[in-house]
């Protein structure tokens, strides 16, 4: 192996990279523009309010007239736990099937009233028991178990701190197979892999100068990600650096090893586009990016288990919300190992040069 | 030809078939190359040319037959063979968003020895284009950055495969001049070319090559001159009044003097040893039988009229 072809080759693809601004933008730009825009989504904020629609008839009696007033006084000051407002009787199903409000209160003639939900939905049946709550205290319920409410708020259990590590994940995934897969195959296409082959490159030299020139790219995603994650959305990070900073090596390196296989036949950009798509999209489905892949039923546990994103998810998440230590973080870590080892052997094997 | 038993060989190809599937695009091919010659393929597209090219070139393996390179083997010497060939392939895309320097130094990285990378890039005219990035290149400037590719190791055999295919003919003369300075430094070259004018001017031997086969070996003049002829007259024949022709080959080739011929799209064409012997007979004929020739040309005898004669073919027709 000659360290200066190592070094030119490496320098071809940094170059290549850099000067493609679309390749920058989706690697860099794009993961912190989600980011930024959950951040605003789901910023630090009261709690959610319970919106609520009284049915009003065009002329109501007086057991309307008090439920209606016991649903306003309880909207009255910002920190109110829910929001009543007045609707039509017509568009009592508009509005729950738009999710403009999460209950339709209606008062009957007969004194009582009828509650309109979604009970698939957690907001619907949270308004039901906040409306239902106020409605009979009005009516002079009493509580007959004395109670006194704590709250509190943990730094780390919002949904960006949930999400910060699974997009970090999602963008070293991303990012490896597609640089890989896209600059292989049309170097394969344009016949210039052919022409290289012909040199006296040695090939470990050509597959060692993508790894290396993606640790550079790894470094600077995680240094923009991270960064922005922590002084901008105060995301914490309870484990070591030098853990999380390992944790992303070894996921780029096994996802780099995806990449290459998934590249290491196709002649086309359009052939290499749809495996890669289909690699990646169970991944995005089951690996728990936007939310915990433990909801998946039990018994396709161990198969989500064992794809790589949920590895690397997992152990990112344990690392910057738990401060997981490596060693708790192995098992991750050994399915990330295995998925490279075998992918990087089975490439190298069956990789076509011309 | 040139070879002599003191020369050594740059390349020996003995029995050389490879089939891809039921066709078979190399049949029991021969060639000898001597250290120092230009040697050309000369063949229509599909001839096999290039397969030939790449089994030469390592890129490629044979069903049958040796193929000896610098005196060593490819399955033997492959890294040895590799550090001391060059060569530019048939649709080689060099990466777009790199350089002309940068390309040349990638190339330059791979050698154990080699050439200056601004020596090579000014020797292929291309030093004004130094830091222009490979997509602002002419197909012309294209072509002589992967001729840059090939010198920068600094090849003892150099394979060029179809070099001026698709380029103008001003980019071609370039090209042209590029090699014959190559010669002169007394590198090896062989070249594929499906123009006759090319390896004239380009080649000290050739090999005509047609499904697979040499058809025929030998300096521009020898081949020429196995013609048995120096001369081609075209000759158009007018449409007819009744239909059918006024003037078959048999006619012609009866005229004394010629000494073969073919049927064309609009007419024929016959290989004769001189115009002036022919030709008052060809305007007599045409006389008494009341033919009008539509065309009446004549040419010096090329590479051309020797692959129509041995195959009856043009070389463009593939």
């Amino acid at each position: 192996m000659r360290i200066a072809s190592l070094r030119q080759l490496t320098l071809a693809r940094f170059r290549e990279f850099t000067r493609e601004p679309e390749a920058v933008f989706w690697t860099f730009v794009f993961p912190l523009l989600l980011a930024g825009g959950l951040a605003i989504a789901f910023r630090d904020k009261a709690p959610e309010q319970s919106i609520v629609a009284v049915v009003m008839p065009a002329s109501p009696d007086s057991a309307a007239l008090r439920v209606d007033a016991a649903l306003a006084a309880a909207s009255s000051g910002k920190n109110a736990p829910l929001r009543a407002r007045r609707i039509a009787a017509d568009s009592a199903d508009e509005v729950l099937r738009t999710g403009t409000a999460a209950l339709v209160v209606l008062p009957m003639p007969d004194g009582s009233v009828e509650y309109r939900f979604d009970a698939a939905r957690p907001e619907g049946r949270a308004a039901r028991q906040l409306a239902d709550d106020l409605l009979q205290r009005a009516r002079g319920r009493a509580d007959v178990l004395p109670f006194r409410d704590v709250t509190i708020r943990e730094r780390g259990s919002r949904y960006i701190d949930f999400f910060l590590p699974g997009l970090l994940a999602m963008n070293i995934m991303g990012s490896s197979i597609w640089s890989l897969a896209f600059a292989i195959v049309t170097q394969r296409n344009k016949k210039l892999l052919k022409r290289l082959a012909a040199t006296p490159m040695s090939r470990l030299e050509y597959l060692l100068s993508f790894v290396l020139s993606r640790l550079v790219f790894l470094g600077l995603e995680l240094l923009v990600l991270l960064g922005f994650g922590v002084w901008v959305l105060d995301v914490p990070i309870r484990g070591a650096i030098g853990s999380l900073v390992m944790m992303a090596f070894i996921g780029a390196a096994a996802f780099g090893a995806i990449g290459l296989l998934v590249s290491s036949r196709s002649r086309t950009v359009e052939g290499v586009s749809g495996l890669t798509n289909f690699v990646m999209l169970p991944m995005w489905i089951f690996s728990g990016v936007f939310f915990s892949s433990s909801n998946f039923p039990a018994a396709i546990q161990p198969v989500v288990q064992a794809l790589p994103l949920t590895a690397l998810v997992n152990g990112m998440r344990a690392i910057m919300l738990q401060g997981a230590s490596l060693a708790a973080v192995a098992p991750q870590l050994g399915i990330l190992a295995v998925y490279l080892v075998v992918s990087l052997a089975v490439a190298l094997k069956i990789f076509r040069w011309q | 030809m040139t070879q002599t038993a003191s020369t050594p060989l740059a390349l020996e190809v003995t029995g050389l078939r490879k089939a891809y599937g039921d066709v078979v695009a190399v049949n029991g091919l021969e060639l000898k190359v001597s250290a120092g010659q230009c040697f050309g393929l000369l063949g229509p597209n599909g001839a096999g040319k290039t397969t030939t090219i790449e089994i030469c070139e390592g890129l490629n393996s044979a069903d049958s037959g040796t193929v000896r390179v610098l005196g060593r083997t490819w399955d033997r010497d492959a890294t040895w063979l590799r550090n001391r060939i060059g060569m530019q392939l048939q649709e080689t895309q060099l990466a777009e968003k790199l350089t002309v320097i940068e390309t040349v130094q990638l190339f330059r990285s791979f050698y154990e020895s080699g050439r200056d990378v601004d020596a090579v890039i000014d020797l292929v005219q291309l030093g004004e284009k130094r830091t222009a990035r490979v997509n602002g290149l002419s197909g012309g400037q294209k072509q002589r950055l992967a001729l840059a590719c090939a010198l920068v190791g600094d090849p003892e055999l150099l394979f060029l495969d179809e070099p001026t295919t698709g380029l103008d003919p001003q980019s071609r003369r370039q090209l042209w001049t590029l090699v014959e300075g190559l010669k002169r430094e007394g590198r090896t070259i062989l070249l594929t070319t499906h123009y006759m004018d090319e390896a004239e001017r380009l080649c000290d031997n050739i090999a005509i090559v047609d499904h697979g086969q040499v058809i025929a070996l030998g300096t521009p003049p020898q081949l020429i001159a196995s013609l048995g002829a120096e001369h081609v007259i075209r000759l158009g024949v007018g449409e007819s009044v009744g239909g059918s022709h006024p003037v078959t080959l048999a006619d012609l080739l009866a005229v004394a003097g010629v000494t073969g011929g073919r049927e064309t799209a609009g007419g024929y064409e016959l290989r004769v040893g001189s115009v002036q012997g022919v030709l008052p007979a060809l305007l007599s004929m045409a006389e008494q039988r009341g033919i009008q020739w539509s065309e009446l040309s004549t040419h010096s005898a090329t590479l051309e009229d020797v692959f129509v004669a041995l195959t009856g073919r043009d070389l463009r027709d593939g």
